[in-house]
């Protein structure tokens, strides 16, 4: 009696270790399903105009950018594709240095109290949500911009670059400095004890042996901004452009989705282009984490 | 050569971690260009005596250090800068550290930083640092190599290289040899008996055999403490100054 007891219990316990095994296992798949869902939506939406009818060489060669056009509906994402592209690369001129240069602070010059309230601080840097980011830009950096160049609109590519790299800055700092730490003391010590000033060590030893991870730390920072949409939408001026100076107003491929997708009815071409848009995104974010991937990779191995 | 001044002098030299005393009181000269052997069971203090003449002692969280530690004339905790003093002392730690770089580049590293560019002198130096540390017939052929993926011996002799390579006043040498099997072992011994005509070398080691084949004078440390200096003859012969030093040399110890 007692013994069939017991090794009912022995099956309980067996069937509720399978069944947390199971859940957990649907979680972690769950993540793959989500993105392969994800893929197959856009793809779905865009696929239509993709292969009937679109013209890919007024896609990615004319920066006409007329969906509503009663006569004339022109799809050209030329402008669209330079402001995401301009906004990005200054952004990065931007962030990189300032990103890095504080990792390295954080890892190797700062001690005790400094260190722990700077990550605190640039943690919370990265909760502000990316509207309060783009009124930033509209309110605060808008005038100064027409103050200090002397810009007709403040509403531009500078604008814009420059909230997207403050943006951008945290994820390169966390990941960043991650990559420095996983650098042996040992190499430091060697270093110092052959007289090595601390940035002697930090960019002949350090920088070099963490190579990877910070390239991984700046590709990271680069997909969150050019995924970035409202900061962009507010403060880069929405003009559908292709920039000859940092002064110019753009507009981005994700500020234009963003924009217009309200405004479109579904399945119509002007709703398809946009996701057509959407997959370009995709495409350049995805080669961008997966260079990510294969660098933080590459530091595992050594 | 013999100047009236020691190379070295630690003078009331006390270390601590936090409440531990690593050194308690320890006076002790170096002459110049002899070889300094430090003998003394695990513990005692030996590597701690080492890290404070090139100060990386300091790097460790929590020590801190009293008195006073010369070469020639500067008080070296009172020097500007750390570097310029750890450049005058090359240093060998027990365990190897190749740089994550190339082989050469491990060698060309203080050079380099020193300032040192041109092509010439740089190959000149990684070959003579080199071969001093017995390991340039081993290595010439791939100077290109990561240095981290020699094996251990030759990470150490790496590290010997390396510490030759900024042509230092003093040369601390921490249990060079643990890694490194006999016949190459010898071969190094040779070159610092060599060596010595240039340099002052502090050697540590836990082989007192090495100690009495090498060192021109001895220093036996003990819980801390220094127990006995003098001629090396003196500490591993008949009639040492402490009978301690008579039964560790002796192997009679606990």
């Amino acid at each position: 009696m007692r013994k069939g007891w017991s090794k009912r219990r022995a099956a309980l316990e067996r069937a509720k270790e399978r069944a947390i095994e199971l859940l957990i296992a649907v979680c972690g798949v769950s993540a793959v399903v989500f993105v392969f869902a994800i893929i197959y939506f856009v793809f779905r939406e865009a696929a239509p105009l993709l292969f009937g009818g679109l013209d890919f060489g007024q896609f990615f060669g004319s920066e006409e950018w007329y969906p509503d056009s009663n006569s004339n509906k022109r799809y050209g994402a030329l402008a669209l594709i330079a402001g995401t592209v301009s906004v990005t690369t200054l952004a990065m001129v931007i962030a990189v240095p300032f990103g890095l240069g504080t990792a390295i602070y954080v890892s190797e010059f700062s001690t005790g109290r400094v260190k722990e309230t700077l990550k605190i601080v640039i943690e919370l840097l990265a909760a502000i949500p990316s509207v309060v980011w783009g009124f930033i830009g509209l309110v605060a950096l808008n005038p100064l911009i027409i103050d200090a160049f002397g810009a007709p609109v403040g509403l531009n590519v500078l604008n814009g670059a420059f909230l997207l790299g403050l943006m951008s800055v945290p994820i390169m700092v966390s990941i960043g400095e991650d990559a420095l730490k996983a650098v042996p003391d040992t190499y430091r010590e060697a270093a110092e004890a052959m007289g090595a000033t601390k940035w002697q060590v930090t960019w002949r030893v350090l920088l070099p042996a963490a190579r990877n991870g910070l390239l991984a730390a700046v590709l990271l920072g680069v997909g969150r901004a050019i995924g970035e949409t409202m900061a962009v939408l507010m403060a880069t001026g929405h003009a559908v452009h292709i920039p000859t100076s940092p002064l110019d107003s753009v507009r981005t491929m994700t500020a234009t989705i963003a924009a217009e997708l309200g405004e479109t009815a579904r399945g119509s071409d002007h709703y398809r282009i946009l996701f057509v848009l959407g997959t370009v995104l995709f495409l350049i974010t995805f080669l961008v984490n997966l260079t990510a991937d294969l660098a933080i990779r590459g530091i595992k191995k050594r | 050569m013999v100047s009236e001044r020691p190379k070295v002098q630690f003078d009331k030299l006390t270390v601590r971690f936090g409440d531990h005393v690593a050194l308690r009181d320890i006076t002790l000269d170096v002459r110049h260009n002899e070889i300094l052997g430090i003998i003394g069971p695990a513990g005692s203090g030996k590597t701690s005596l080492l890290r404070t003449l090139n100060r990386t002692l300091e790097l460790t969280r929590g020590a801190r250090v009293t008195g006073t530690v010369r070469i020639d004339a500067d008080d070296i905790y009172r020097l500007g800068s750390v570097s310029d003093l750890r450049r005058r002392v090359g240093m060998v730690a027990p365990l190897p550290v190749g740089l994550p770089m190339s082989i050469y580049d491990n060698v060309a590293f203080a050079p380099r930083m020193s300032g040192v560019r041109d092509k010439t002198t740089l190959d000149g130096l990684v070959e003579t640092c080199l071969t001093q540390a017995a390991l340039w017939d081993e290595v010439k052929d791939r100077l290109a190599d990561l240095g981290t993926k020699l094996s251990g011996g030759q990470q150490q002799r790496l590290t010997i290289a390396r510490a030759l390579s900024h042509e230092p006043e003093v040369l601390c040498l921490d249990e060079f040899s643990i890694a490194i099997d006999p016949v190459t072992t010898m071969r190094i011994e040779e070159v610092l008996k060599e060596l010595k005509s240039t340099i002052t070398i502090l050697l540590v080691t836990n082989l007192v055999q090495q100690a009495r084949r090498l060192a021109d004078r001895s220093a036996f440390l003990l819980t801390s403490e220094l127990v006995e200096v003098g001629p090396t003859e003196q500490l591993f012969g008949r009639e040492p100054k402490d009978r301690r030093t008579f039964e560790y040399v002796h192997g009679m110890f606990g």
